[in-house]
């Protein structure tokens, strides 16, 4: 299957284009968040404060990675599972988050809101996490180091791989794939 | 009386977490090798592949395989004829717990209340501590490192006598079908049958820890095993769950006896990062 490359922040027509299946090598900056950042982030946004960082056409990585050992960026930095973040993603993706990155099934809620909104879902593979952060160049915290390793940090990727779980029309490898190999 | 001091257990403790995190078990190793030929989809098998070479660099260059380096349960199978001195026990485990995570690089993920106040403990205290005492002046070590994108696909049900053997397989089965990508197939599954509400949990996460060539010594079990773990490859899931055959290496079942009017199962889930060491002090 030949790779996708994909710029990082996204482009809007990229995302439009990109179809479930699709295998990408990410190359550029984005935000990581999980559990206590998605809350933090959506209650800001609530009351009208401004995000630690402007969403504008982002991708968010589920993510919380293992320290950085002497010689790393970062340390082992695979996906988390994304359905703890459905309940705050369609307000991010509503405040211009373009694509979000982990694993697992979404919400019918999330999955509509990608459609709304022109969105993207990538998936890379869970506990693959050594090699993922073997791609990751370069990480520094941009809010709520409170948090550890739940804080938001900013990665530089380079040919970071994933592939298209989700697209903009809803397609899903989650529901295409495993019927072609069910017995 | 043999008399073991706490620092003994402290240092054993953290070697083994170390070495949990850094090296997965020849058994899983192979058996991801060898899918990663023979699985029908070609996604399936660059999953595969991505998942050895992963391994691999956790090994050669020590550090963790997955990121979620879990909380950390420790079983401690104590001999009635051992001392231990110098400290309490407890200590002694949170005392390696902590300084694994510290030393070793790995993540903290431990929140000191559950509700109300998630806080991060820092160190990844408490470990979660299993003692059994057994016969013996010796102490077995296994401590286990699990992840919560599997723990949270975990279940347990009370069944029924009536229920029989398909209730149990067609539990299972349910468990790794509504998981389906969630907590990173290839999965381990550790089944629990019988005893009460917490041995029927409690005999699941210690099937999660057993090598996986390992077979029930029953062989109607053994047979059991088999069952669920067939009907649950031929779900398609596949590695990642994104299609593929497969999508559990194993199912382990432990029993005990139970009430007149019980069948616990608890079916635990353990992802390919199944992470485990075996040490005796
Ligand atoms: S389920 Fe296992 S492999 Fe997947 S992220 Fe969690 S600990 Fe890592």
């Amino acid at each position: 299957m030949e790779n996708v490359s994909v710029s990082l922040p996204l482009d809007p027509r990229q995302v439009l284009a990109l179809r479930a299946g699709d295998s990408v090598l990410l190359t550029g900056p984005l935000y990581t968040g999980r559990d206590a950042a998605h809350r933090r982030m959506v209650e800001a946004l609530n009351e009208g404060r401004e995000l630690p960082f402007d969403p504008k056409n982002q991708l968010i990585y589920y993510v919380g990675p293992a320290p950085a050992s002497p010689g790393h960026a970062v340390g082992p930095a695979g996906p988390t599972t994304s359905y703890r973040m459905d309940a705050y993603a369609p307000r991010l993706m509503e405040a211009g988050i373009r694509g979000m990155m982990g694993k697992g099934k979404r919400s019918g809620e999330v999955v509509a809101a990608m459609k709304r909104f022109g969105c993207v879902y990538f998936g890379a593979v869970g506990g693959a996490a050594a090699l993922i952060s073997r791609r990751i160049l370069k990480s520094e915290v941009v809010a709520w180091p409170d948090l550890g390793t739940e804080a938001v940090h900013r990665f530089w990727v380079e040919n970071l791989p994933a592939v298209v779980l989700i697209d903009s029309l809803g397609n899903n490898l989650y529901e295409s794939e495993p019927p072609k190999y069910r017995l | 009386m043999r008399e073991i001091e706490a620092c003994r257990i402290t240092q054993e403790i953290k070697r083994l977490i170390l070495e949990a995190s850094y090296r997965i078990g020849p058994d899983v190793d192979s058996a991801i090798r060898a899918a990663a030929e023979t699985d029908p989809s070609p996604t399936a098998r660059a999953v595969l592949r991505q998942l050895a070479e992963n391994y691999e660099i956790a090994r050669t260059e020590s550090v963790a395989i997955c990121q979620d380096t879990g909380m950390a349960i420790v079983f401690l199978d104590i001999g009635q004829d051992v001392h231990v001195t110098g400290g309490s026990l407890s200590q002694a485990v949170d005392e390696g717990v902590r300084s694994a995570y510290r030393d070793g690089y790995l993540r903290k993920s431990v929140v000191r209340d559950p509700l109300y106040d998630r806080t991060n403990t820092q160190d990844n205290t408490p470990g979660v501590t299993h003692v059994q005492i057994v016969p013996g002046d010796r102490i077995g070590v296994t401590v286990t490192l699990k992840g919560f994108g599997s723990e949270n696909m975990s279940q347990i049900k009370m069944l029924v006598p009536a229920d029989g053997e398909s209730g149990v397989v067609d539990f299972a089965v349910r468990v790794a079908e509504q998981a389906g990508p969630n907590p990173c197939p290839p999965i381990i599954l550790g089944v629990g049958i019988g005893g009460t509400f917490e041995t029927a949990a409690l005999m699941a996460k210690r099937m999660t820890a057993r090598p996986i060539d390992q077979w029930n010594p029953d062989p109607r079990y053994a047979a059991l095993e088999k069952k669920i773990s067939d009907r649950i490859n031929a779900l398609g899931i596949g590695p990642a769950g994104t299609g593929g055959r497969t999508t559990c290496l194993k199912v382990s079942i432990e029993t005990c006896p139970t009430h007149i009017a019980g069948m616990p199962v608890a079916v635990n889930v353990c992802c390919h990062a199944a992470r485990h060491a075996h040490g005796v002090i």
